[in-house]
């Protein structure tokens, strides 16, 4: 680790000024996972700009029923909030499936939308990654690839993106309220992620500082998260869902929202998957075939082959309980 | 359980750990923690080349550095006296045998400077191809003169091929096990500091160890010191399942670096990064097993042929097929070890070495052999119970599989288990149940262990051994062993242990650790009541050489355990749960019920780990393992253990001491994988030959 700077301004202002004022200047959240890459010397910030004393971290309700989370709000408390768990239960199930305790305590939500990928290639300085060092290669490609994207992924970079959280943020439409140097804005999570390019995770400029998450409305379905991973916790995920499931009296799929986590480098809506459920009839069939649309596309490596089935059978399995439930 | 000794109290007894609430509170200083004055601190610089020469090495920068006390290199390193173990022979050429070898190291004033510096030493290599991978297909595969522990590397009787065509039924399977690791939460950790006296140059070195004689022995040579100019101080070891067991590069390391900063003291604690390629490991291991049995399952031949990986440096075969030379009857049986050597780092023992990986080839084979011949598990292995040693023809000094079995049927609810596989689903998973047996041979002791006691003021008396606690109770259980011999209430014992000024003990390995010391211990007490008697005047001292093992050439010896195994598999995504385990063990006497329980149920809970988790990932194209930290070496975590007991049956062994013990620091880890492998096929109808068991295998 290098020597770096550290500061701790009182207003996000100051926060973003000061990150502005330097190339290598960083936002430090709960640390979880940027001092980690520190002490890995993948990344070393000159100064540390830490924002947990700002005042971002409380909850509260949005004109028009929605819900704002603030940044600093930490994971172990947006999951134990009621709120957030009487109209969101989906984001809490993110939350806790996450981590551990102690990360959960520490580590914060708008951090949580920045971690980096965990692929060991990114997190290993002495091999290739077109992520931390472009043009050295992707040394995954032909490597150790069990966790690795299996959808919207490239010769270049084939890394996943770890969070739960922002798979359930994903299918819940959520947007990322930032304060930059230029003013604020408002990015639909959705284009928070950007993709093509290894080097660049998300859409943010140097500067720019994640304020609060703001969640619509929750649709009056069912919904939920199930993450699939190699062990019984404190492992990131092989395969997760995030799903609401809107079925008519009828039995006849209303509304779908779907994202998969563990499958790319960002948070993977399901959009195919979600156009062939609509009008579909609520059935372990209808379900099967959607799963199938949205993974037709998927190109996996000789190391997670697994995935393909393993994302089909656990989003059936998941929209079968949704359909279960509303039907009760 | 067995009564203790005619006039034991505290033998028995499940005393808690004696410094069980000086290490909960984080007080207990281990190797690291030892307040020393003025300390270095060292960061290591490790190969990034598998093989080769380095051409150049850089380090102007990193002396530049504020803080930069010393950068060693091979360049500048001083010299060592041996080369007899070539991984001990630490910057003393430009050779590189592995990626992640020591090949340099900075000495600061804080750890962050030295870890810093160590970044900024620039190397370059002529590198050479690699091979790092031990198969499938290669045809360099060599018999190693001996098998570890000095054990023959083949052997044969009988014809297993004539007996295996002539077979009712016969199975011929493979299986595998990957690189494991033993990442003890502690990791290696030494603190060093070279003085020089009028005696000559002499070394203090607090270090986590399995046993402060051989580390002072080995190093003592490697350095070119007498042994007693080096000390070793070892109280607290926070695991070591193998891994502190030998001298490694890490401890001449910073004792190369105490020399160059003579008289300050200098810490090093391996990062946990540099753990895997820095402290050995459980070689992968590749075993095809042969079983052929008439009509009623009775064996005809056994067959176990084993090939893992070595380090060209430094030569560890896995006695991987040493646990079938003595389980089962068979007249025609073979048992074959074969070695690839490889540019990489050196393999060591872990927990149960042979047993771990090869009772899960043998009882996964025999658990397939039970459903060919349509017989229940255990029934099987009742019919194949040998009356004496197959191999060796002695007989048994205490057999109890076949009671492990049946107590353990009992507990576990075995007798009304539909055999049908794949055949209940609760809730959207798949149960089963499984069963695998375990065995530890009862090693004869490595070398023998000596102790001491003197009488201190108002009655009390101290008990001096140079063994080692790492985390298993022994401090506590050889207590209760001393208090027993000397007739005396536990309180009135102070044992002192983990320092090479005691005298001489073996190391703790083998699951030889408290029969050897409880020995010494015993053999002490003897000699120091047949000198002072009961009323001793203060220090007074005797010291005495533990017995050897009586029945060793006349018996075979040997701990044997059932394990069971309760396994759900979720039907739709291959998740992998083990809501159930029990271990019933034949251990012989037990010394302290409370700490050989942990041991056993942490030996299972590692047997668990290594069935549903681990997995070292090498890559060959750098020749390096990538799974290198906690997140991606996985381990159980607490959520995958669920209920685990461990239980066992009425036994002493006198063959093997007079305490009528035999170790339980190993076989609770033997057999588990096996018994969750087995329970998993009767959940899904899935066998799973390859460890470890992950969702994946499950998937349709």
């Amino acid at each position: 680790m290098n020597p770096f700077d550290y500061e701790r301004p009182a207003d996000a202002g100051a926060a973003v000024a000061t990150v502005a004022s330097r190339a290598d200047a960083a936002f430090l959240g709960g640390g979880t996972n940027l001092v980690d890459l520190m002490k890995l010397g993948v990344t070393g910030p000159s100064l540390l700009v830490d924002v947990t004393g700002l005042p971002l971290d409380r909850i509260e309700p949005l004109p028009g029923g929605g819900l704002r989370i603030g940044a600093t709000v930490r994971n172990a408390d947006a999951a134990a909030d009621p709120e957030v768990r009487r109209r969101y239960p989906m984001l809490a199930r993110a939350l806790l499936a996450g981590a551990s305790g102690q990360v959960r305590n520490m580590a914060t939500i708008g951090g949580n939308l920045l971690q980096r990928t965990r692929c060991v290639y990114f997190q290993d300085v002495t091999l290739a990654c077109n992520k931390r060092e472009p043009g050295s290669g992707c040394a995954a490609l032909h490597g150790y690839n069990r966790h690795h994207a299996i959808l919207g992924a490239s010769e270049r970079c084939v890394a996943v993106h770890p969070s739960d959280m922002a798979v359930a943020l994903t299918a819940l439409d959520a947007v990322v309220q930032v304060q930059g140097p230029d003013g604020e804005r408002a990015i639909p999570i959705a284009d928070l992620y950007t993709g093509d390019d290894p080097e660049r995770d998300t859409a943010l400029a140097h500067g720019e500082l994640i304020t609060a998450i703001d969640l619509p409305e929750p649709a009056a379905a069912p919904s939920a998260y199930r993450k699939v991973r190699d062990r019984a916790s404190y492992a990131f995920a092989l395969v997760s869902v995030a799903a609401v499931l809107d079925v008519d009296a009828g039995g006849t799929v209303r509304d779908a929202r779907i994202a998969f986590g563990g499958l790319a480098h960002r948070p993977w809506r399901a959009s195919r998957a979600e156009a062939a459920l609509r009008g579909a009839p609520a059935t372990g069939a209808s379900f099967r075939t959607a799963a199938d649309a949205e993974l037709a596309a998927a190109r996996p490596l000789p190391g997670n082959a697994f995935k393909v089935p393993m994302a089909r059978s656990t989003l059936a399995a998941v929209l079968r309980g949704l359909a279960a439930r509303e039907a009760r | 359980m067995t009564s203790a000794p005619t006039g034991s109290r505290a033998i028995g007894a499940p005393v808690p750990r004696l410094e069980g609430r000086a290490k909960v509170t984080g007080t207990a200083p281990y190797a690291y923690d030892q307040p020393v004055e003025a300390p270095l601190y060292l960061a290591a610089v490790t190969s990034t080349s598998a093989r080769g020469h380095i051409t150049a090495i850089d380090t102007a920068a990193a002396d530049r550095l504020d803080g930069v006390v010393a950068v060693l290199t091979h360049e500048n390193a001083p010299r060592l006296a041996s080369d007899e173990n070539a991984e001990l022979w630490v910057l003393q050429s430009d050779e590189v045998a592995f990626r992640g070898q020591l090949i340099g190291a900075v000495v600061a004033s804080r750890p962050e400077i030295a870890a810093q510096a160590a970044g900024l030493v620039r190397v370059e290599y002529d590198a050479r191809p690699h091979d790092v991978e031990p198969g499938p297909g290669r045809d360099d595969l060599y018999a190693p003169a001996t098998v570890n522990t000095g054990l023959e590397t083949d052997t044969i009787a009988g014809d297993v091929d004539a007996a295996m065509a002539d077979a009712a039924v016969t199975l011929d399977r493979t299986y595998s096990t990957p690189l494991q690791f033993h990442v003890p939460m502690e990791p290696q950790t030494a603190v060093a500091r070279w003085d020089r006296d009028g005696g000559g140059d002499r070394l203090t070195l607090y270090d986590s160890t399995q046993g402060v004689i051989r580390m002072r022995q080995i190093m003592a040579a490697v350095l070119g010191l007498p042994p007693d100019r080096v000390e070793v101080i070892s109280p607290h070891v926070g695991g070591g399942f193998g891994s502190k067991l030998r001298p490694k590069a890490h401890h001449v390391l910073v004792a190369l670096a105490a020399r160059t900063v003579e008289g300050r003291p200098v810490k090093f604690a391996l990062p946990r990064r540099l753990t895997f390629a820095g402290s050995g490991y459980r070689p992968s291991t590749v075993q095809r097993i042969r079983l052929g049995a008439d009509a009623d399952g009775r064996l005809t031949a056994i067959a176990h042929d084993a090939v893992g990986g070595t380090s060209k440096l430094v030569e560890f075969a896995e006695q991987t097929a040493l646990a079938t030379r003595t389980m089962y009857a068979a007249p025609n049986r073979r048992t074959t070890h074969r070695l690839a050597a490889l540019d990489v780092s050196v393999p060591t023992v872990m927990r149960a070495p042979g047993e771990a990986p090869g009772m899960f080839a043998l009882e996964s084979a025999m658990d397939e052999l039970a459903v060919a011949c349509g017989l229940d598990p255990i029934e099987l292995r009742v019919r194949n119970e040998p009356g004496r040693d197959p191999e060796t023809g002695l007989p048994y000094s205490t057999r109890n599989l076949v009671a492990c079995l049946r107590e353990g049927a009992r507990r576990f609810g075995w007798t009304d288990r539909d055999p049908a596989p794949a055949a209940r689903l609760d809730d959207g998973w798949l149960t089963g149940t499984g069963v695998a047996a375990a065995t530890y041979p009862a090693y004869p002791v490595i070398g023998p262990s000596n102790a001491a006691i003197r009488a201190l003021a108002g009655g009390r008396y101290r008990v001096d051994i140079a063994a080692a606690d790492i985390g298993t109770g022994s401090r506590t259980a050889l207590t209760q062993i001393a208090a027993d011999a000397l007739a005396v209430p536990l309180d009135a014992v102070d044992l002192r242990l983990g320092e090479s000024t005691l005298p001489a003990a073996a190391p703790a390995a083998g699951s030889m650790g408290l029969g050897g010391w409880g020995s010494a211990v015993i053999a002490a007490a003897r000699a120091f009541r047949e000198k002072y008697g009961t009323a001793p005047a203060e220090g007074a001292e005797a010291g005495a050489t533990g017995a050897g093992v009586p029945g060793a050439g006349k018996v075979a010896l040997h701990a044997f355990g059932a394990q069971f195994a309760e396994v759900r598999v979720h039907a739709d995504t291959g998740e992998i749960r083990v809501p159930r385990l029990l271990g019933v063990f034949a251990v012989g006497r037990v010394v302290n019920p409370r700490t050989a329980r942990s041991q056993l149920t942490g030996g299972m809970v590692m047997g668990l780990s290594a069935a549903l988790h681990e997995h070292g990932v090498m890559d060959p194209g750098p020749g390096q393992v990538v799974t290198r930290d906690l997140a991606d070496y996985h381990i159980a975590a607490h959520a995958d253990v669920q209920d685990v007991d461990a239980v066992w049956i009425d036994e002493a062994d006198p063959h093997y001491n007079e305490l009528g013990a035999k170790g339980v620091g190993e076989i609770g880890i033997v057999g588990v994988a096996a018994a969750i492998a087995n329970a998993a096929f009767h959940a899904t109808g899935v066998r799973v030959r390859d460890l470890p068991l992950t969702p994946d295998a499950f998937l349709r």
